[in-house]
């Protein structure tokens, strides 16, 4: 059907119009927030928007979590603490625009950064010209704090890392290979900073640990990929023993569901390091059983009241499920709420980073109850980390087996020195 | 690239096979939602930007009928008809407004209708991905054919999405309906002199093309996580279909549909961090040898 009138548009100008719905999409509208007197504002900017939306909702939960018990108890010298939460849509340039705002518009004194790896980086850079103190709370992409190049004195990580987990995973997977015969690999993880890094370096070590391991397959799907078909269809045709995923929120549940249908978790073994959070094993119909499971955020781990306590007020209060961003968040908080008590309140970037610099807390979420900012890298260590057996309903984990820390930063060391990252 | 991935499973039954039918579940959720483009585009002359978040409504709504009936046909065909509705109110209420405007303009109401079509998605499902899981009667083993994989519910959208082109195609086609859209199309001054309501069939039309949007978000709803904002990704491959078709052509959307579904499942094995690229390709070179698209009529 086509018409012969004048007001038809040519195709260089739907073109044109694609191009500019594109373009506006990718930059979209920031959201407007209220500003106070006499509180410390702390600026978050995060992913509220889109398919991992999950992930600014319980990361603010975390940091709600801690901030409301703070300004309970009075605040600090009569001061409250007020977050400004922004939307970035998980945009790297959105982020760094975001982040002057928050600082230089919203006059934020602190920055809690819960994005993404994709748009940390882009953070970091702002706070390098800026100096206020950062906290990268989601960001588990090891070069962000493990390479001295991107090093910013004032910025921090309490998310966890992804060469920790790559140690203690590939460690795990090692053993159930060698026991199962599991040789051929095949790895499937977002195309981007997180995905890349995170899955060469688990491979790295589960080859490490096991020499008979080989990848004979690897997808790349891109973040936030709405369908996933011919990444399944791929992976079955490479009928590989195991598959290693570091796919994540909405992601991994729309893989689970689309990998279901082709019965992809019968077929080889799986392991995913992000599978057992509460975000993805809520929403997850058929949620596969016996597939091998990064431990993340887990009512159950570690089994002792405390953390029992920690989920029933973040449920109570948030009225959600926490995640991994929320444990992550609440440590990135308390650390503040530490370091503003050291320095009677005062936010300058450099007293507050001297006071977090090698800051031991204690914490549920530690392996010995407590959990130390490393002052080498200013990177978190100590933290629970390990792999599970998925179970399809509550506690959705079973058989827990936590890393232990000595051997993770034994070869954390060796791996910096193959980076050149030390010498 | 890795070009004897590619020569491996093009000589394999169970690969081809398998990248077959997944091509061609790609391609044919690509198809719903480009025919619904292309058939507003070939009547009305407008570019329906917002055609995405049609196709977004349609799995929200799906999910919706299905928590309340617990029918996933119930679900797709409650959600098809009121996203139709929804379209025929779109275009009463806006779109005729914008009828013979510049191209920008149309693209600006589309762009507010995304904003806020996503903005109400946040503020009644929420920001969190929703997912519908697979109906019941879909939960069964895939179907082996010749040592591919066949998923049974991918079998029933290939179906279904043939089936309502072709039902489309005969409505177009065959009847009184289609005959009156087509002369509009050509000249709608002139049906209206005849004393058709022309205003009727473009409302009509632009109902049909939302129906087919929401449509696809229903059949999508069981495999894709529900998401604000989730039709935008799949509105620029059903526009790089039916610039590759030729604007206004439901054959040429069917046809160049399953040419990215193939290019995508295929290029996955072969060129996996080039698929995108080859499919801009693909229209850059339609666009320069065969302005019109493969089965566009060129303008005059």
């Amino acid at each position: 059907m086509t018409s012969t009138e004048s007001r038809r548009a040519s195709r260089r100008q739907v073109l044109k119009g694609a191009g500019a719905l594109a373009a506006a999409g990718v930059i979209g509208a920031p959201a407007i927030s209220k500003a106070q007197t006499g509180t410390i504002k702390i600026g978050v900017p995060t992913i509220l928007s889109g398919r991992v939306a999950i992930l600014g909702q319980t990361s603010v939960g975390g940091l709600k979590v801690v901030f409301d018990k703070f300004n309970a108890a009075g605040g600090i010298n009569g001061r409250k603490i007020e977050m400004v939460v922004r939307d970035s849509k998980g945009a790297p340039q959105e982020a760094a625009k975001v982040t002057r705002d928050l600082i230089n518009n919203d006059k934020c004194e602190i920055i809690l950064d819960a994005e993404a790896s994709s748009a940390a980086f882009a953070v970091q850079e702002v706070i390098r010209e800026i100096g206020v103190l950062c906290l990268h709370s989601n960001s588990e992409t090891s070069s962000l704090t493990a390479d001295p190049k991107l090093h910013v004195p004032t910025a921090f990580r309490t998310a966890r890392q992804g060469i920790h987990d790559a140690i203690g995973g590939g460690d795990y997977a090692a053993k159930i290979a060698k026991a199962k015969g599991l040789k051929k690999w095949a790895t499937c993880s977002p195309d981007y900073a997180y995905g890349r890094s995170n899955t060469a370096e688990f491979m790295e070590y589960a080859k490490h640990f096991d020499g008979n391991i080989q990848v004979v397959e690897e997808s790349w799907p891109k973040l936030f990929q709405p369908d996933y078909t011919e990444v399944v269809t791929k992976l079955l045709n490479a009928k590989a023993d195991a598959m290693y995923s570091a796919l994540w929120g909405g992601d991994l549940v729309a893989f689970i569901d689309q990998a279901n249908l082709y019965g992809l978790f019968d077929k080889q073994a799986s392991f995913m390091v992000n599978l057992g959070d509460y975000g993805v094993v809520d929403q997850v119909k058929q949620f596969p059983q016996g597939v091998y499971s990064g431990g993340r955020y887990n009512r159950t781990v570690p089994a002792t009241k405390e953390n029992e306590e920690w989920y029933q007020n973040y449920v109570k209060t948030q009225k959600h499920k926490p995640t991994n961003w929320s444990w992550e968040n609440a440590v990135a908080a308390e650390f503040v709420v530490e370091a503003l008590k050291k320095t009677n309140g005062d936010t300058n970037g450099k007293k507050m980073a001297e006071a977090i610099k090698g800051m031991t807390l204690k914490s549920q979420f530690g392996t010995k109850g407590t959990v130390t900012m490393r002052a080498e890298d200013n990177t978190l260590v100590d933290y629970i980390i390990g792999y599970g057996v998925s179970l399809s309903k509550e506690p959705y984990v079973s058989d827990f087996q936590a890393s232990a820390w000595e051997p993770i930063f034994e070869l954390e060391k060796q791996w910096k020195k193959k980076q050149g990252y030390i010498s | 690239m890795d070009l004897d991935a590619l020569l491996r499973c093009v000589g394999t039954t169970s690969c081809v096979v398998t990248q077959l039918t997944s091509g061609m579940i790609i391609g044919m959720l690509l198809f719903l939602i480009a025919s619904g483009v292309t058939l507003i585009f070939g009547v009305l002359n407008v570019i329906n930007f917002a055609h995405g978040s049609l196709y977004m409504i349609g799995a929200y709504a799906a999910w919706t009928f299905y928590q309340l009936t617990g029918s996933y046909f119930v679900s797709a065909l409650g959600a098809a008809v009121a996203v139709g509705m929804l379209g025929v109110l779109f275009e009463r209420v806006l779109m005729s407004k914008v009828y013979g405007s510049n191209v920008l303009m149309q693209l600006l109401v589309c762009y507010a209708v995304v904003l806020i079509s996503d903005d109400l998605i946040k503020i009644i499902w929420g920001p969190v991905p929703l997912s519908m899981g697979m109906p019941p009667e879909f939960r069964l083993p895939p179907i082996r054919f010749m040592g591919g994989v066949i998923p049974p519910f991918y079998l029933f959208m290939i179906l279904a999405a043939m089936a309502i082109g072709l039902l489309l195609w005969l409505v177009i086609v065959r009847t009184r309906f289609g005959s009156v859209v087509r002369a509009a199309a050509i000249n709608g001054p002139m049906v209206s002199a005849l004393g058709i309501r022309v205003n009727l069939y473009y409302a009509a039309v632009f109902g049909i093309g939302s129906a087919l949007a929401g449509a696809a978000g229903a059949l999508a709803a069981p495999v894709r996580s529900l998401t604000p904002g989730m039709g935008f990704s799949i509105l620029i491959e059903s526009f790089i279909v039916t610039v590759i078709g030729g604007m206004g052509s439901i054959v040429g959307a069917f046809v160049a549909s399953i040419i990215i579904g193939l290019t995508r499942s295929f290029g996955s094995i072969g060129f996996p961090l080039f698929v995108d690229g080859v499919m801009f390709l693909i229209m850059a070179l339609v666009l320069i040898f065969k302005p019109s698209g493969l089965f566009g009529r060129p303008h005059r």
